[in-house]
């Protein structure tokens, strides 16, 4: 505002701004200190918190009872390994749809007819299941014919739509509530004899999904996926397509377009997107609560064994929640501007 | 060495169609200047001459080759961009050195041939700077240096001088016509400014909604337009184009008599006009006028007329310049 406002005024509105940021910063102040007291006194929180001794023996026996650097291992391994997984899957992705993007669907069915496609496959899949009174339990050839009759026909709507609409799409599907995926998901992860059996030239019968880096690493990507797509898409837009046509006319081929011309001016998006999806993926507990329970388990599993039918332990909780959250706070202090900036870029323009 | 040849080509976006079937000859060495107005495909052309547009239909071929289906880098031509389009991550020397790089030539060899073009452009003192740091014309060079590094068969040139301010325009065009003369080599440019194609060109393509129009020496088409539309585009101010008794006096549907060919006089002459207003150059005055029956005029008189708006002035044209159209556009010999 350029009017000048008085004195008055001005602290009203500071007090009003701290507030408020108080008012957000709470449920961090009161875990902060209710970490430092001894479990019977955290039962009188807030109203003693002055009163009351502080003590750190809880971060003492919270790290007795689980290993709290083997959960920090685990959490940054799927935390990053997914992120750069899935970065290297979106840089084409988003490279494609920002540079060659496409005005018109490529094959020009009405939407009418793609309904009837589509429910059409389905009701042919149930006819099918019908016949064979929905014994697919042991008839793995049957389950994945009727997987392609009904995925094909969508993949192909999918695959002939605009861009924007496909990015749409890709939006849409992080807008389903996780509990809709989570038992074919999991049955994905826990029955899974079809293929980690004996081979005959080589033995996975030990192998499985459950609680293992091999099945949360894809999973945490495949779900932070459209965001780092979307993220990238944007950052993308940003660069003047001529710099890579002028890499095309110099002789660059594909890869060297990429890596020589479109990543190192795409540095601060990539970094961006790093960022936010590492804190995304450490933040994630519905997946990792319902899929993971000892070797591949991340801090939010970590947290909620405080948090039990034995009872709630609000001190060791909140000494186990301080020290989830340390790491990612840390990483976040140090690379705010970068996060600031990668996250409202998208809107200056 | 650097002839181009473009037969039948045709260019459709969607349903659209934009190049409507081009055929032309580049020879070794010329300086091509395609002209036309915003949203005649010129700029469509070069880009599919340069391969970063597949064409729908035609053949385009570099030296008897047939390089329609080749790619871009594989065409071994160069191209300057209209916002120069350089690398902003890599220093001035990593820019022109890019080409070079792809080309993976050995370093001692990259570096030669970096300072010789760097020197040629009176880049030396800028080799370590970011594009970002940089003035406009600076950037141009750059963008020629990195283009000339190459050897290319042909230099492509997309409306270079379009960013540059007025005086940097003139001075551009004259270091860009120098760069002909020393090099030697093909050049194809793309403007909408038909003075920068009127003194750059050996050959003036004039394109009119994706079909060429024209092609000749800027003089040809000075002199000799083929049609309505060469004689309007070409020549500032425009051609003067009537129809009326003066055409059909003159055995045509429309005559074009440019501004400076027009004869005035205060006292008698063919057609009699209104000045409108009389703009004083110095050396020269233009005059727009209202001729009966005929409508706007304007005529350049080289010096200092005395003339003011409401003066009654007689406009003649001079018949050996006088350019006869029949009904359909198309020049009457």
């Amino acid at each position: 505002m350029a009017r000048r406002q008085s004195l008055a005024t001005t602290s009203l509105w500071t007090l009003l701004a701290w507030g408020v940021g108080f008012v957000m910063f709470f449920p961090i102040l009161w875990t902060g200190m209710t970490a430092f007291k001894s479990e019977v006194n955290a039962y009188t929180m807030p109203e003693n918190w002055w009163s009351t001794p502080w003590t750190t023996e809880n971060f003492a026996i919270v790290q007795e009872r689980s290993n709290y650097l083997r959960y920090v291992f685990n959490t940054s391994v799927i935390a990053f390994f997914s992120t750069v997984l899935g970065l290297i899957l979106a840089i084409p992705a988003a490279w494609s749809m920002a540079f060659q993007p496409e005005a018109l669907p490529s094959v020009n069915i009405s939407g009418r007819v793609w309904i009837l496609i589509i429910v059409g496959a389905g009701a042919i899949a149930a006819a099918i299941a019908l016949s064979v009174g929905w014994q697919l339990r042991d008839n793995p050839i049957l389950g994945f014919a009727l997987m392609l009759i009904i995925g094909l026909p969508i993949t192909a709507w999918v695959w002939t739509r605009r861009t924007g609409d496909k990015l749409l799409w890709m939006l849409s599907t992080k807008m389903m509530p996780p509990a809709g995926a989570l038992i074919p998901i999991y049955l994905i992860f826990n029955r899974n004899g079809l293929i980690f059996k004996d081979w005959g030239v080589v033995n996975l019968s030990d192998w499985t999904l459950m609680d293992t880096f091999l099945g949360m690493i894809p999973l945490m990507m495949l779900l932070n996926l459209p965001i780092i797509i979307w993220m990238l898409y944007t950052y993308f837009k940003e660069i003047p397509f001529e710099i890579l046509e002028a890499a095309r006319m110099d002789g660059a081929g594909l890869w060297q377009e990429l890596s020589k011309v479109l990543a190192p001016m795409a540095v601060p998006g990539i970094a961006s997107t790093l960022l936010l999806n590492v804190i995304l993926s450490w933040n994630e507990a519905f997946w990792t609560l319902n899929l993971t329970n000892k070797y591949a388990a991340p801090l939010s599993f970590f947290i909620s064994e405080y948090s039990s039918p034995e009872g709630q332990f609000w001190a060791k909780l909140s000494a186990a929640s301080l020290m989830a959250i340390a790491p990612i706070m840390v990483l976040g202090w140090f690379s705010q501007r970068q996060l600031v900036r990668g996250l409202t870029f998208g809107a200056v323009k | 060495m650097g002839s181009i040849t473009l037969q039948g080509v045709r260019k459709d976006f969607g349903n659209v169609s934009i190049i409507k079937g081009v055929d032309l000859e580049i020879h070794d060495g010329d300086f091509v200047v395609f002209v036309g107005p915003s949203g005649c495909g010129k700029s469509t052309l070069l880009r599919l001459i340069s391969g970063l547009e597949d064409v729908t239909g035609g053949v385009i071929s570099i030296d008897g080759k047939d390089v329609t289906d080749v790619g871009p880098a594989d065409r071994g031509l160069a191209m300057v961009f209209q916002s120069y389009a350089l690398y902003p991550h890599m220093t001035v020397r990593k820019n022109i050195a890019f080409p070079l790089m792809m080309a993976k030539l050995p370093q001692s060899e990259i570096d030669a041939k970096v300072a010789r073009a760097a020197k040629s452009l009176n880049l030396g003192d800028y080799l370590e700077r970011r594009p970002g740091q940089l003035s406009g014309g600076q950037r141009q060079r750059v963008a020629i240096g990195r283009a000339i590094v190459r050897d290319p068969t042909a230099f492509l040139f997309d409306e270079p001088l379009s960013n540059l301010d007025a005086a940097l325009r003139v001075q551009m065009r004259l270091e860009i016509a120098d760069l002909h003369q020393s090099l030697k080599k093909t050049m194809v440019y793309v403007t909408h400014d038909q003075v920068e194609a009127m003194t750059l060109a050996d050959k003036i393509v004039v394109l009119d909604k994706g079909t060429i129009a024209q092609v000749g020496s800027p003089l040809d088409l000075y002199n000799k337009p083929d049609n309505l539309f060469v004689a309007k585009f070409i020549g500032s101010p425009t051609m003067n184009v009537f129809e009326g008794p003066s055409a059909q006096k003159r055995n045509a549907t429309s005559v074009g008599i440019r501004p400076e060919h027009l004869d005035i006089s205060t006292t008698s002459g063919e057609l009699k006009s209104k000045v409108r207003v009389a703009e004083q150059l110095g050396s020269d005055t233009f005059v727009y006028a209202d001729v009966e029956g005929v409508g706007s005029m304007t005529v350049r008189h080289e010096g200092q007329a005395a003339l003011k708006a409401g003066d009654t002035l007689y406009l003649t044209p001079q018949e050996p310049r006088v350019h006869r159209f029949d009904a359909a556009g198309l020049r009457i010999n």
